[in-house]
């Protein structure tokens, strides 16, 4: 045994005579930091690192199969769900692995964020972690697209419609995105260049850099409520701070950082297994409109903005808001270098970060669920509850049939089934009188398109009728208040007039 | 590195590494001047490589010279009965074999009367999903945002800023031809906007016509 020990010394010995590099790594693996640094907070970091490892070695046996070509692309995903053995786990895998990785690297920003970890001297950390970012949405984007299903397709549309919106160059910038005219075999292959050679080329190139500074700088320590950040100062408070508290990186921070990996590890293999891989949807067929396009999670906010925007400043604020946002997570550590790093001084920065996170999660949520689409079938699949129809007129109950075939309910539920882009309509007469239901029916206004030309008058007659009938539990009617003043002075002036 | 191969080192100052030293100087401000030179050619060579590189990279926008579009048979007038909206698929006349499904593009082709059509494009003006028809409600809608659309094409409300995209169309040897090739967008087509009102229509339906909503153009069911 002593004897196979000393083999393995001397063979380890032979390698580092020629490549000298067990020295340097054990040394930056050993490198002392502070010990307030081992913490659990201190663990994103180095999750997503190992997450980007295994989309690597994913990404990699994936494109063992994959064929990125129109044709095939779609097929070739099938196959690997199907005939590939093991072939729906790996995929399930590089797309849980997506998700956790972009979840992952948020968090690690927020964090850094909280504690101030991107003041001096890390803030070139900070400005690559933005890029890092960017980076990793972009490789989520053009993974979705890799994906070329239905909603690779139309998302394909949805990012050449928001370039054609770039003025002056956008046509350009639609033909470089697209590689063609129209959404095709080029557009896939181009997507395939950036996901598996562009983007992880200059990922892979960035994380070296921002490791790299990680342990040149050393780990930010834990902030200190009224332990201001100087540069003139700091960087001795940190290598004193280091030499009175220094514990060795590995292995005394480090099994917090691996028990992490660990558990995150285990999460993505979960979820890979319970949930299995994404799609893919529908084929890419353009000719197929049956269609509900979405992107993945990680845009689903976008989704729901784009949704909300006003039709008039959308164009400016697609592309004026990006530059703003990043422009100022670029600028946020040149601007604030130094000063206080805890939070429970910051309060505009945990602010941000809450409001920034109730935003994602608010717009994220509405994108799940997508409130101002209708619903396609709606018409035909949600039949109008018979309590609404119970002791109804025939014309009352010919509204019906009207509200149901002019595919009202795409928008307007009743009944709790139906769209949800318009109110729903189960005590409507309690708020709108019938003038007004008839107005709001044929012209339209607010977010409703007008109906006076696909409905006749007696159908619009009909549905107002039905509509004057559901009042809820029973609510009272909506009444025009100024008709009844009209008729009140009338009936006082009607005595003085006589005949 | 093998000892024998090992220089001097410096603390051992004597006559000969200093003349060594002389003798490396000497050479020193030529090499220099050669590995500018050697810089600025390569600079040269860089310079020379980047005008392909680019205009392979940029040939997908600079190709605009040739035109994408051409005129596409959409089949028979008979197959379009007249005020009726219908899902038509063509191929795209520009695809490369690979392109699969991909290349079959639908439009909406509206008759509206004897040789008066309308085709539209399915994307979105918004943000190009595919538009459906609904027959019943005379309504185009997207999936995507809630874009809705009058039978005319026009903006009935949502997102959108504008109505749908128009092929341009003619009617050769009893086909319907429609121009179109690329996908269309904001940037390639020009913007038609509805007329807010129209001025012919009498009676309710111009007191409704004059309300903010762009109506569709139709003078007849109003009554």
């Amino acid at each position: 045994m002593p004897d196979l020990k000393q083999r393995g010394i001397a063979v380890y010995d032979w390698f580092e005579r020629r490549l000298g590099l067990g020295a340097p790594v054990i040394e930056a693996a050993e490198h002392e930091v502070p010990s307030n640094t081992s913490s659990w907070w201190y663990v994103f970091g180095s999750a997503a690192t190992v997450i980007l490892i295994l989309q690597v070695m994913t990404g990699v046996l994936l494109a063992l199969v994959y064929a990125p070509t129109g044709t095939n692309a779609w097929n070739s995903l099938q196959f690997l769900d199907h005939n590939v053995t093991l072939g729906w786990f790996l995929r399930a895998m590089h797309g849980w692995g997506s998700d956790f990785m972009v979840a992952i690297v948020l968090i690690h920003m927020a964090q850094v964020f909280i504690f101030g970890a991107y003041k001096f001297p890390r803030e070139l950390t900070w400005i690559i972690g933005v890029f890092l970012l960017l980076m990793t949405l972009g490789m989520a984007f053009t993974g979705q697209v890799l994906r070329f299903d239905q909603d690779a397709y139309w998302g394909l549309g949805i990012g050449a419609s928001i370039l054609s919106r770039v003025p002056l160059i956008g046509g350009a910038l639609v033909d470089l995105m697209l590689g063609g005219p129209i959404i095709a075999g080029p557009t896939l292959s181009r997507f395939f260049a950036l996901h598996v050679f562009v983007i992880p080329g200059i990922l892979l190139s960035l994380v070296g850099l921002h490791v790299w500074m990680v342990l040149r700088l050393g780990i930010n320590d834990w902030p200190m409520p009224g332990r201001l950040v100087r540069k003139s100062t700091y960087v001795r408070e940190y290598h004193e701070l280091t030499e009175k508290t220094g514990i060795p990186f590995v292995p005394d921070a480090a099994w917090k950082d691996a028990i992490f990996a660990a558990a995150v590890m285990l999460a993505v293999i979960a979820c890979a297994l319970w949930f299995g891989p994404f799609g893919p949807t529908g084929q890419p067929d353009p000719t197929i409109i049956q269609t509900v396009p979405k992107p993945d999670f990680a845009f689903l906010w976008i989704y729901a903005v784009l949704a909300y925007l006003p039709p008039s400043i959308e164009t400016p604020v697609m592309f004026i808001a990006p530059v703003l946002g990043i422009g100022a997570l670029l600028l946020l550590p040149l601007l604030s270098g130094e000063g206080e790093k805890h939070w429970s001084r910051r309060p505009v920065a945990v602010l941000m970060i809450a409001v920034i996170a109730v935003s994602l999660g608010a717009f994220t949520r509405l994108g799940m669920y997508t409130p101002w689409s209708p619903i396609m079938n709606a018409w035909t699949s949600d039949p109008i509850p018979t309590a609404y129809l119970h002791d109804r007129t025939p014309l009352e109950r010919a509204g019906a049939i009207v509200l149901q075939n002019k595919q009202c309910r795409n928008c307007h539920s009743i009944g709790g089934a139906g769209g949800l882009r318009g109110p729903a309509l189960d005590a409507i007469a309690s708020r709108m009188t019938e003038d007004q239901m008839i107005r709001q029916v044929l012209q339209g206004g607010g977010n409703m398109p007008a109906y006076g030309n696909a409905l006749s008058p007696s159908e619009t007659n009909a549905l107002v009728h039905f509509l004057k009938t559901l009042r809820g539990n029973d609510l009272s009617p909506a009444i025009d208040a100024s008709r009844k003043m009209a008729l009140s002075s009338e009936s006082q002036t009607a005595p003085t007039g006589g005949h | 590195m093998i000892p024998s191969e090992q220089i001097p080192s410096s603390d051992q100052a004597t006559p000969t590494t200093e003349a060594a030293a002389n003798q490396k100087s000497v050479g020193h401000s030529r090499r220099v001047f050669l590995f500018k030179l050697s810089l600025l050619l390569n600079g040269a060579v860089g310079a020379v490589l980047a005008v392909p590189i680019v205009g392979y990279l940029l040939g997908p926008a600079v190709k605009k010279g040739s035109k994408d579009d051409s005129w596409i048979n959409l089949g028979p007038l008979s197959d379009f009965p007249e005020g009726e909206t219908r899902l038509v698929n063509y191929r795209n006349p520009v695809t490369t074999p690979w392109d699969g499904q991909t290349g079959d593009i639908p439009c909406w082709v509206r008759r509206v009367s004897g040789s008066t059509f309308q085709v539209f494009a399915i994307n979105c003006a918004h943000l190009g999903c595919p538009v459906r028809w609904f027959a019943q409600s005379e309504l185009f809608l997207c999936p995507c945002h809630g874009g809705a659309y009058y039978a005319n094409g026009a903006r009935a409300s949502g997102p959108p800023e504008r109505g749908l995209f128009e092929y341009d169309h003619k009617i050769d040897g009893g086909s319907l031809m429609i121009s179109a090739g690329r996908m269309p967008t904001l940037a390639n087509q020009a913007r038609v906007e509805a007329p807010l009102i129209q001025l012919e229509v009498s009676g309710s339906a111009a007191r409704l016509a004059g309300v903010e909503q762009p109506k569709p153009r139709c003078s007849s069911c109003q009554t």
